[in-house]
């Protein structure tokens, strides 16, 4: 056991743990952070991703020791004052999830995706995103909340009401 | 035209029980145990809505004037919850925002039955649109419940027939909803449950103490079953090892998938004599797929003076409770099944593995525990869609069908009449000797039975020379499906395509079916890489019908799913097994479909017929993409494949 602190969502925290523990796991268990799911513990599906500094990582198979002094956002940590991240907001307006329980790692995944590449084509799109797993294979909803995200993102602002989705 | 077969009840739904009955309650055990893979046809009862029920279990006026919806479905991503919500709302004469929807707890909600066989829009919805044309009556001056209330035309809708996403989607993308495997409760314990080395095989013996010196809180075995629990799933997972380590097996079963065909063929209950005369025949197989959501099993158990308290993710919550209630003899008002909004199903969460052994495990631990399964326990513990074996004849006359022999082994008896006009049809399923456990999947064995019949559509069409569209219409007298093909081959411009020359290594080719009272038609374009005998699909068009469309954004988006999910049978969903064991048991291994499986188009067409009954639209449009795209292999390559996963 020891001690290892790192900040979550803004927050910092302290866990008195085995070093050897899935980060996973600690948000989850220790923090009640269950936002963050489990999908198959190998990294293999991305549904546990939580961004460490802001890139993307895998937190199945992120010891807490390799956390200890990030900086960890998880999908609790987007919204602000209870306003949306234009990306949790498109995926919400262009019903980007069927059952749900891939949509935390698949939205974190594009807030990465959109920092790096503003405007992804949709090849970029489909190469960032080929190692999240869907298994309602929403996939043609996801993509178009990403392009959704992105347009969101450049308009700069979420203005309410404007419908810019091509649902039905 | 004769009428697609109405309202059919899901009788055929697999079910096999959990595998193990705990000896602290043996005298109440029936007599089940895990000796051999029992498969039962199991008739739910429970379907049919009853229309005389009391308005007040199924819908609740608050004082704030929010309507709360009752109702024993469960949500896993099928849409139910919001259906429900738009069902109550349009009856009701309210903004959707005034309905709320409590889906199931076996304490809270009616016994709406299994969330299974496209039963909910059929079934539940018109049993709340009939409760809430009811409770209009309570805004009304006389606040009264209106009696016999006639519910409102789709062509009155509002609400219904209009598109909606998720009703909680903030909750989700925020990550608030707590789905099964986020339940936590005080002073909770992670359970962790000893696996076999192979199906069939007894535990001789393990020392439970091992795990209990390794960090258990908790640690027990009770006949085939052990585990343990502990504060951290870590801790769960070092205990557990320790206790592995000491367990001593006994027998298993020997079965691998490269003899299963064989092996069903051998012990197929009944052996069918082929058809007389000059007949086409061929051979299809297809291979044990595994479901996969992307929640694995979950259950939190929690015990409270002799009463027992399960959330878990289960599509069959009553039947889970009486599971429950058997195995530790238990009324069954003693028991209360909580189920939250779950990770997916698919058919494959017909049961209560997780909840039984939570249960167990805070039996013993005298604390709620949780248990939640790995991955490799879903892929190799969870029950299987079924492998098929199945057998089509045919006698051609005049280029039409004079005779139709089918026979399913194994895999079920959904989808296996044919939608076509035949004189002399012949259609059975036969049971076989399943090598693993296996239940309900998507659609069930329509999956198996539409890959084997349209394929060997396409082969007759070939045989009779005609066109396989043509073909097709020659012998449909069913006027829904003839829609649904038609739509789908004008969209994708079938005749111009088919008389065009296709670019190297492409091929196009169509299936159509019907089940559940719906029905789905698919044109795709395929590329062959001829050495490494793969295939991508290029382009699909796919045209669905069931009914009066309640939701038009879901039904979209369920097709959608239907495409992709029948996209990755066809592709490379495969079971492999060897000594009872599953060798595949990892998404590395068992490729499920990805975003660069995704088409370049895909369309979808929604017919909308307002003037027929709604039918679920979660189910049916699996059945169009394997075999449409093995009939574009042929027509690239000129070879048939006759399996699924695709391979020729
Ligand atoms: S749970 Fe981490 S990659 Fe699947
Ligand atoms: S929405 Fe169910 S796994 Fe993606």
């Amino acid at each position: 056991m020891a001690v290892f602190r790192f900040t979550v969502n803004g927050e910092p925290r302290e866990v008195d743990t085995f070093p050897d523990r899935p980060l996973l796991e600690v948000l989850r268990e220790d923090l009640n952070l269950t936002g963050t799911k489990f999908g198959c513990g190998e990294g293999q599906c991305r549904a546990c991703t939580v961004l460490m500094d802001g890139a993307p990582a895998l937190s199945c198979i992120t010891p807490v020791r390799a956390a200890a002094g990030r900086r960890i956002t998880t999908i609790e940590g987007l919204a602000r004052g209870g306003e949306l991240h234009p990306v949790q907001r498109a995926f919400a307006e262009e019903g980007a999830m069927q059952c749900g329980y891939c949509t935390p790692g698949m939205v974190l995944r594009t807030v990465a995706l959109l920092e790096r590449t503003p405007s992804p084509t949709r090849a970029q799109i489909l190469e960032a995103l080929q190692g999240s797993l869907c298994r309602c294979c929403g996939y043609p909803r996801i993509v178009a909340a990403v392009e959704f995200a992105a347009r969101l993102r450049r308009s700069g602002s979420a203005a309410s009401g404007e419908v810019l989705h091509a649902a039905d | 035209m004769p009428p697609i077969e109405a309202f059919e009840p899901d009788r055929f739904e697999l079910f096999e029980p959990p595998f193990y009955r705990f000896e602290i309650t043996r005298r109440q055990a029936i007599g089940t145990l895990a000796a051999g893979w029992l498969v039962t046809a199991w008739v739910a009862d429970a379907q049919d809505q009853p229309s005389g029920e009391r308005v007040e279990a199924r819908i609740h006026l608050g004082d704030d004037g929010i309507f709360t919806v009752f109702s024993g479905k469960v949500e896993e991503g099928q849409g139910p919850r919001t259906e429900l919500a738009m069902a109550a709302a349009e009856e009701l004469g309210v903004p959707l925002e005034r309905v709320r929807v409590v889906l199931c707890d076996t304490s809270r909600t009616p016994d709406d039955g299994i969330t299974a066989g496209s039963r909910t829009t059929p079934g539940t919805v018109p049993a709340v649109r009939r409760a809430a044309a009811a409770a209009r009556g309570w805004l009304s001056r006389e606040k009264r419940l209106i009696e016999n209330p006639r519910l409102r035309e789709p062509g009155e809708w509002t609400i219904l027939g209009k598109g909606r996403w998720r009703t909680d989607a903030r909750e989700i993308v925020t990550g608030a909803h707590r789905f099964p495997s986020d339940i936590a409760l005080e002073g909770m314990l992670y359970g962790c449950v000893l696996r076999p080395p192979a199906y069939g095989a007894r535990l001789e013996s393990v020392d439970v103490e091992a795990g209990k010196k390794a960090g258990a809180a908790a640690a027990v075995r009770d006949g085939d079953f052990a585990g343990c629990a502990a504060r951290t799933s870590y801790e769960a997972r070092r205990a557990l090892e320790a206790m592995a380590a000491t367990a001593r097996w006994s027998g298993g079963q020997k079965h691998s998938h490269t003899n299963l065909f064989e092996h069903l063929r051998a012990t197929a209950k009944e052996k069918v004599p082929p058809l007389g005369g000059r007949t086409h025949s061929a051979e299809y197989r297809t291979a044990y797929i595994q479901h996969a959501p992307m929640e694995p099993r979950a259950a939190v158990a929690e015990w409270k003076d002799g009463r027992l308290t399960v959330w878990t993710g289960t599509s069959n919550p009553f039947s889970v409770r009486a599971e429950l209630a058997r195995a530790f003899g238990l009324r069954a008002e003693e028991v209360r099944v909580i189920v939250p909004d779950f990770g997916g199903g698919f058919g494959g969460k017909h049961t209560g593995e997780a909840a039984l052994e939570a249960a167990r495990l805070a039996k013993e631990a005298g604390r709620p525990v949780k248990v939640r399964w790995t991955r490799e326990e879903e892929f190799r513990w969870a029950y299987f869609r079924p492998a098929a074996l199945i057998d089509a004849e045919a006698v051609l006359e005049g280029g039409r069908i004079r005779a139709w022999q089918f026979t399913n082994y194994n895999s079920g008896a959904a989808g296996l009449q044919t939608p076509y006009a035949i004189p002399d049809r012949r259609e059975k399923y036969v049971p076989a000797d399943p090598p693993l456990r296996q239940g309900s999947y998507r659609t069930l064995a329509a999956t198996a039975n539409h890959f084997a019949r349209e394929a060997f559509m396409d082969e007759l069409a070939a045989a009779a020379g005609a066109d396989p569209l043509d073909f097709r219409l020659a012998h449909l007298e069913n006027d829904r499906i003839r829609a649904v093909l038609l739509a789908a081959c004008e969209k994708f411009g079938w005749r111009e395509r088919r008389r065009q020359k296709r670019a190297a290594h492409r091929g196009i080719g169509l299936a159509c079916g019907t089940e559940k009272n719906s029905v789905v038609a698919a044109c795709v374009e395929v590329e062959v890489d001829p050495k490494a005998k793969a295939v991508r699909l290029v382009e699909i068009v796919e045209a669905f019908e069931c009914g009066a469309i309640l939701n038009p954004w879901n039904t979209r988006s369920q097709v959608e799913g239907c495409i992709l999910m029948g996209l990755g049978a066809a592709l490379r969903e495969e079971i492999l097994f060897d000594n009872g064991r599953v060798l595949n048991a990892r998404f590395s291994q068992y490729r499920v479909p990805r975003f660069r499986d995704l088409p370049d188009r895909l369309e979808v067409i929604l017919l909308d017929r307002k003037d027929l009954p709604s039918a679920g639209a979660g189910e049916t449009p699996i059945v169009a993409v394997a075999p449409a795209m093995a009939n574009a292999i042929f027509d690239a390559t000129g070879a048939r494949p006759r399996s699924l996963p695709l391979r020729w």
